[in-house]
């Protein structure tokens, strides 16, 4: 009758489950390491106009100037020197698809990731040709005049935005980790959505079918053009093995006048990677972003969304969910910078941590002298599965404005045994407990996600959880 | 049907039942009066199987099984039923989802979620409970009564064998309670069902027949009758009490 102890290991067997290691045969890899000429060979293979090279090396230039953040994450074990700055990305390894480890193939099974997208999640070179597969949509897009491109051909075909506006959001010294990205960025995606142009599906089944093409520094470029509407997804709930230790994207949007843009992104990278991502938006008069931002893999995560709401009426959103697992820190959440008048903004963050993993939520709120009349609500919840679990909070507010109207609520919750023994006592496991709890958690900022994200998310935390009780 | 022998249980170490006995037949119904702390939410929670109760001593059969090797869960499956007198609010959850998952596991089927909701609507009706109710979460705001309900009504989705009510008619208005024993006489005639009813008060016993009234006191059975017998203590209290009292 005793309350018995279980450990919840989730994610905890990924090493064993997907850490898995095939000899890799590459066309073209840079040194180990970063240098003034890795940086030049980038620039180089990929043909770049000079302003971008000097770009780089400016930003190199910084990277090497910076200090590493000490707050966060510990950050001291990365090394610098041990890691790939770049590696074409046609000529990443090959995998057999044979060679893929069966409790892999029985995830991506179990969470109904389609044939065609199960090879490149597990690193496997696929025999299909994403634009045949999402032809018809692209055509669509076209018609609308999207411009959907990975950054590095958009860099070649539409130079003009870039000169306009890459690098202007997020300058390389805003951070250490975007000088890095500033230097070595290859891959990512470039969107521009034309003035009025609404777009009804996601920007994401085609993007998905390309996530391991795209580097570890990619960078990506989005202008949502006056009155436009859309919304691009990356990532999957589905693990993402890689061999590089560390992903350091760089995110930028610009939502112009009454346009509404909506950024979804879950990342659930392999246990050893370091994900420190920078993403930011440019949010003018009347217009609407809103991040979406899922973390549940990577040994380490540190990324705040954030939104400068820079014109009159503007508004602001962060969904944060992160999930913290054995050996895992998340440290995510947003910030709000209100810089015109009228604006509003809200930051919802949902965070879980079990079985010894850290969630922290790190957000901030300024209001300027401008932004008269600004609204902001901020509400943090942390749900701890353990007792070798934890959780903190790290809220920041800089207010010099007197008519703001700011709110903060934050809650801190275990999963009661009340909570475990009703659910039983009507008949579910306690596992089938667990995950209903779990996910009645993070329902809020699931319910924003596009419905196969959702069913994928829940289905994922049930094949966590019953892996790991009992 | 329920046969409890010489049941001794304690918190934290602290002993609360210390041999109990009862039997519960096929389709009867049993009150279980008594003071506050004299252990009549501890049986419950027991029976039920909450893992901070230890049962030291003492036996339960149920249908014929040994009910204390059992987890909760199993518990449910072979057919115990507690309505919890502090039922847990289960935010994110909807009611319409959390009962077809329960439905589902109990009957080992996948209904549908429409053809479901049907099922769902119609128990919903017998408790007069609106219909848009089932897309609230869980007991999440729910007030003292609405939570009451809410424990009936997942009682008619699990048609158990015996229901354990704790205290389930305390803080229901007239209207509330006759609903709440409509839906037992319900199953009790449907299923004949047992029923251990905790409670305070005899006005429920207007609304559901009972077999007999036990009293418990420091853990035991100290008085057994019938129906009369709850009348008589609501009038002249428990006679332990009375004794505190002249102290």
């Amino acid at each position: 009758m005793q309350a018995k102890k279980k450990n919840l290991h989730i994610n905890a067997d990924y090493k064993s489950k997907f850490g898995f290691n095939v000899d890799a045969k590459y066309a073209f890899k840079s040194k180990k390491g970063l240098s003034e000429e890795v940086v030049r060979q980038i620039s180089a293979m990929k043909h770049e106009p000079e302003w971008m090279l000097d770009f780089r090396l400016k930003a190199y230039e910084t990277f090497k100037q910076k200090p590493t953040p000490t707050w966060g994450g510990d950050l001291s074990k990365i090394n610098y020197d041990d890691i790939y700055y770049f590696v074409k990305p046609t000529d990443r390894e090959e995998r057999n698809w044979e060679d893929v480890p069966v409790e892999m193939k029985n995830t991506f099974d179990r969470l109904g990731i389609p044939e065609a997208e199960r090879k490149h999640l597990a690193g496997v070179k696929a025999q299909f040709d994403s634009t045949v597969i999402y032809s018809s949509l692209m055509a669509e897009l076209e018609e609308q005049g999207i411009i959907f491109l990975s950054t590095d051909e958009a860099l070649q075909k539409h130079p003009e935005f870039f000169t306009q506006y890459f690098g202007k959001i997020i300058p390389p010294a805003d951070n250490k980790f975007a000088a890095l990205n500033s230097a070595v960025w290859s891959g990512g995606s470039f969107v521009y959505i034309p003035k009025g142009v609404k777009v009804k599906r996601p920007l994401q089944a085609y993007f998905r079918i390309n996530a391991m093409n795209m580097g570890q520094f990619e960078r990506t470029l989005i202008i949502a053009d006056e009155g436009s509407e859309a919304h691009y997804t990356e990532g999957c709930t589905s693990p993402v093995y890689t061999e590089d230790s560390l992903h350091a994207a760089v995110v930028e949007v610009i939502v112009k006048k009454g346009a509404r843009f909506r950024y979804t992104t879950i990342q659930n990278w392999s246990g050893d990677v370091y994900n420190l991502v920078t993403k930011r938006a440019r949010v003018e008069e009347d217009a609407v972003m809103e991040w979406v931002d899922g973390n549940l893999g990577s040994r380490l995560t540190m990324k705040y969304p954030s939104c400068f709401l820079v014109g009159n009426g503007a508004h602001g959103e962060v969904l944060s969910i992160a999930y913290g697992g054995e050996g895992q820190h998340q440290d995510a959440g947003g910030k709000m910078i209100h810089i015109a008048p009228n604006t509003s903004s809200q930051i919802v963050s949902k965070s879980i941590s079990a079985n010894g993993g850290r969630t922290s939520y790190r957000g901030m709120i300024a209001v300027t002298p401008l932004a008269a009349n600004a609204k902001s609500r901020v509400e943090c919840d942390a749900l701890i599965l353990d007792s070798a679990s934890a959780s903190d909070t790290f809220p920041v507010m800089r207010i010099d404005n007197s008519s703001a109207n700011i709110e903060h609520e934050a809650t801190v919750s275990k999963i009661g045994e009340e909570k475990l023994f009703y659910l039983m006592s009507r008949g579910l496991t306690e596992a089938e407990a667990m995950s209903l709890i779990v996910s009645g958690f993070i329902e809020p900022v699931v319910r924003q996600l596009p419905l196969e994200y959702a069913v994928e998310l829940n289905r994922l935390i049930e094949l966590e959880m019953e892996g790991s009780v009992g | 049907m329920l046969e409890i022998k010489n049941l001794w249980v304690t918190i934290d170490d602290k002993p609360i039942l210390q041999g109990l006995a009862l039997k519960i037949g096929n389709g009867e119904t049993h009150a279980l009066m008594g003071p506050n702390g004299s252990g009549k939410s501890t049986l419950a929670q027991t029976l039920m199987g909450h893992p901070n109760y230890t049962v030291t001593k003492g036996k339960v059969v149920f249908d014929g099984q040994d009910l204390l090797k059992l987890e909760s869960d199993q518990r449910a499956h072979v057919g115990v039923f507690l309505s919890f007198q502090y039922p847990s609010e289960i935010p994110g959850v909807t009611i319409a989802s959390f009962l077809r998952m329960v439905y589902n596991k109990k009957n080992g089927q996948t209904m549908s979620p429409i053809k479901f909701r049907e099922v769902l609507k119609e128990k919903m009706e017998m408790l007069n409970m609106d219909e848009d109710f089932m897309h609230r979460y869980l007991n999440d705001g729910f007030s003292g009564g609405e939570k009451k309900r809410m424990e009936i009504l997942q009682m008619l989705v699990l048609e158990p064998k015996l229901a354990i009510l704790d205290e389930t008619d305390s803080g229901l208005d007239v209207d509330a309670l006759k609903l709440v024993a409509k839906a037992v006489n319900f199953l009790k005639e449907k299923n004949n069902m047992s029923v251990l009813l905790i409670t305070h008060y005899s006005r429920v016993l207007k609304n559901i027949a009972v077999d007999k009234v036990r009293v418990m006191k420091a853990g035991k059975i100290v008085q057994e009758g019938g129906k009369d017998l709850a009348e008589e203590l609501e009038e002249r209290g428990y006679a332990g009490e009375k004794e505190e009292l002249t102290h």
